[in-house]
């Protein structure tokens, strides 16, 4: 169906600093096409950051971040959804309308690709009840068809299901599996080591704006190479 | 929702079309003049008469006379009718006006509290004066208009023939209100003050409170009203030819009488005088 | 009967006798505020939404002055007018002064700022929670002007409806410019004024009245059309399900 890649992404010495305060020290990484990667760390690691660079809503202050078969300023084939994702006030399926607008999609066009994003989110009952009134799983699941609209090559999650109860966690879990299925590659972060442990193909581990470990999902949780990765997998406090 | 806002819109583009001036639909002028004859309701008596002869309706912008003149100045009117000779022969001289006609004459009058504490309350020739002067003497409230207009300037012509000097005595017992006749009788009769009023306006005036009036009849009190024609020369978009026919109607027999008929309880207002 | 007494039953008498000397005065009165709000929303909406997405130096004074304006009183702004559009100012050749057209113009001078500070104020709000997911959506701050103007009707009305309160309230710049003009310019804070000067508290109170209900009527209408519009996406929700 593609007949090019954005991936790898490159990330070449990428450092962030804010206030005078350097908060992500000169990270160099490669993510490559496959299973979901995804980002690790306590609390302040930088992670939210590292995932608003790649998407481009920060530029980096030093190093460059480096997408294949790409200019830099086509923000349309990789997509994020927030934590708290801003629902526009109007109906879901004008949110998500509203999303293939701004990426130049032809009304025609936009009709089709609305109910396929409603449908994959388990939305279709909902889509003239106003974004807004949904609930927080719906809200987040909306936030994913959005995105999942224009059809990205790259799906940025910050924390997707920080604040949902189990079953709508389940439920948005589901949504980005199929996501994924579809072709998408998946770049997440969680609190959530169980997620983690269900969702990842391969882990990223960040202490302190640095990127620590870069390993395979199996041996990052099974033998972590570093004592922050060990003590974080152990549920120790890290700062 | 899309659909309300655009008829909505289109409501609205409509109303700014209605908006714009029905200037084209028929010929009109512009007359500058004072509060005196506009609020007297003198205008609506008279005006429908002139248009209906000719076709040419009167828009009237009712100013002091001061701001009057200073409008008509600025080529903001086709004609003006004032009263303030002084001024108005100053208006021609200076070449902002033409043509000037003496139309109709009313009366001042001194109005104050029945009570009359300063003892003001005469009548006939040469009763306005001491009246005044004996206002000073007790000094008792008075409003002024304080407004540059032609009953300003009477007042003030008045005064200084009583020998007061009012200026220093403004803030004190001499209130200036820099506003029109109708205000002005307002806060004197909330102060229970004396003024100096055209009759026409106190006649039509409602809130009358404690105040009547003390001194008229004087022929020192006369107010002539003036009609000017504003100098096409200086001004070549004003309407002469429309402005003239007014100024010739209203001056025509059939304008003075129109002028003469006006009556507030049976009591004649303005008293043409057109040479 | 007391001056207030007065009032309200010269208020009846005008609305139950449908005076047509009063539905002239009402109706361009409503013709003149409502002209001069939707032109102002047409200039203030833009402005302020820019105002409040763009940087550029002195941006931070431009909106201090534009607050400023906020308080420019009527008479003033009637007196700037004035000068414009009187045959001795530079737009004289219009022959606009003392016509409708003038006091929509004076009045449109007087509301936009209310409404660029409102739209600026709800704008900058709006941006704040919803720029980052608008950028990453794919919006420049630009294409987004509409997109938060949209998101911030509600609020928005309310600066409008400020705005028209203004508008409609207002007696120094359309009696200046305007003139007050019977059948011509007379709208009804000019009708008060004339009233007031005559004399005659009670009809002017009474006109007062009928100003405050022609208010009344303008606020309740934007509320039922909210009200409507919440309504109809109801019903389309049930028709759906």
């Amino acid at each position: 169906m593609r007949n090019f890649s954005i991936l790898p992404l490159e990330l070449c010495g990428v450092s962030f600093s804010a206030g005078g305060k350097k908060l992500i020290h000169d990270i160099d990484l490669m993510i490559e096409d496959g299973p979901a990667t995804i980002l690790l760390g306590p609390n302040g690691a930088g992670k939210s950051l590292l995932l608003r660079l790649c998407h481009g809503l920060l530029q980096p202050t030093t190093g460059q971040v480096i997408w294949r078969d790409l200019g830099r300023h086509m923000p349309k084939l990789h997509a994020m959804v927030f934590q708290r994702p801003v629902m526009l006030r109007r109906s879901a399926a004008a949110n998500i309308d509203y999303a293939l607008k701004l990426n130049g999609i032809c009304r025609q066009s936009r009709k089709k690709l609305v109910a396929e994003a409603l449908e994959l989110a388990g939305l279709s009952d909902q889509a003239q009840t106003p974004a807004r009134v949904l609930s927080g799983g719906q809200q987040q699941r909306l936030a994913i068809a959005r995105a999942w609209a224009c059809r990205p090559q790259v799906l940025f999650l910050d924390e997707p299901t920080a604040s949902l109860d189990p079953q709508a966690t389940k439920a948005v879990e589901t949504l980005i599996g199929q996501v994924q299925e579809s072709g998408t590659k998946i770049i997440m972060t969680t609190h959530d080591l169980g997620q983690a442990r269900r969702l990842a193909g391969e882990v990223l581990f960040l202490h302190s704006g640095r990127l620590i470990e870069h390993r395979p999902a199996e041996p990052f949780f099974s033998g972590p190479a570093t004592s922050e990765a060990r003590a974080f997998l152990a549920g120790d406090l890290l700062w | 929702m899309k659909k309300t806002l655009g008829s909505l819109a289109a409501a609205f583009v409509l109303t700014l079309g209605l908006a714009a001036p029905a200037a084209a639909q028929e010929q009109f002028i512009v007359v500058a003049s004072t509060t005196s004859t506009e609020q007297s309701g003198l205008f609506k008596h008279i005006l429908p008469r002139f248009t209906e002869q000719s076709g040419i309706e009167v828009r009237v912008v009712a100013q002091g006379t001061g701001q009057a003149l200073k409008t008509a100045a600025n080529g903001d009117a086709d004609v003006v009718l004032v009263h303030d000779t002084v001024a108005e022969e100053k208006f021609v001289a200076d070449g902002f006006g033409v043509d000037r006609r003496p139309v109709m004459y009313n009366d001042f009058i001194l109005i104050g509290p029945k009570a009359d504490p300063a003892e003001a309350r005469s009548q006939g020739e040469g009763s306005t004066v001491p009246a005044l002067q004996k206002i000073a003497q007790a000094e008792a409230p008075f409003v002024s208009r304080g407004d540059n207009s032609g009953t300003h300037a009477a007042e003030l012509r008045f005064w200084s023939q009583a020998g007061v000097d009012v200026k220093a005595a403004s803030g004190n017992w001499y209130r200036e209100t820099g506003s029109g006749m109708g205000p002005t009788l307002n806060t004197a009769a909330a102060m229970d003050a004396y003024v100096l009023a055209d009759r026409g306006t106190w006649l039509s005036f409602k809130n009358r409170g404690n105040l009547e009036i003390l001194v008229e009849g004087d022929p020192a009190m006369f107010n002539q009203y003036g009609v000017i024609l504003v100098n096409p020369e200086r001004h070549p978009h004003v309407k002469a030819d429309a402005g003239r026919a007014f100024m010739d109607w209203l001056t025509s027999e059939d304008g003075q009488q129109a002028i003469a008929s006006y009556q507030i309880d049976g009591e004649q207002l303005f008293f043409p005088n057109a040479e | 009967m007391s001056t207030i007494g007065e009032s309200f039953a010269a208020a009846l008498a005008l609305i139950l006798g449908m005076d047509p000397a009063l539905r002239e005065i009402v109706g361009l009165s409503l013709q003149v505020s409502l002209t001069a709000v939707f032109l102002a929303a047409l200039i203030g909406l833009p402005l302020g939404a820019l105002l409040a997405l763009s940087s550029f130096p002195g941006r931070g004074a431009v909106i201090v002055l534009s607050n400023t304006l906020m308080g420019l009183p009527p008479v003033v702004v009637g007196l700037l007018v004035y000068l414009m559009l009187s045959r001795a100012g530079p737009f004289g050749v219009l022959s606009l002064l003392y016509t409708p057209t003038a006091m929509i113009i004076a009045q449109v001078v007087l509301v936009t700022p209310i409404i660029v500070a409102y739209s600026r104020q709800v704008v900058e709000d709006l941006w704040t929670e919803y720029g980052e997911q608008l950028r990453s959506l794919g919006a420049g701050r630009l294409s987004a002007t509409p997109t938060l103007l949209w998101e911030g009707r509600f609020p928005l009305t309310t600066g409008i409806l400020a705005g028209f309160g203004r508008a409609s309230a207002e007696v120094g710049a359309v009696m200046i410019v305007g003139g007050n003009i019977e059948h011509v310019t007379r709208v009804m804070t000019t009708a008060i004024a004339l009233e007031v000067s005559r004399g005659d508290l009670p009809l002017a109170l009474g006109l007062g009245i009928v100003l405050l209900i022609l208010s009344l009527g303008v606020n309740a209408a934007t509320a039922l059309l909210a009200m409507a519009t919440r309504q109809e996406r109801r019903l389309m929700r049930r028709r759906v399900a």
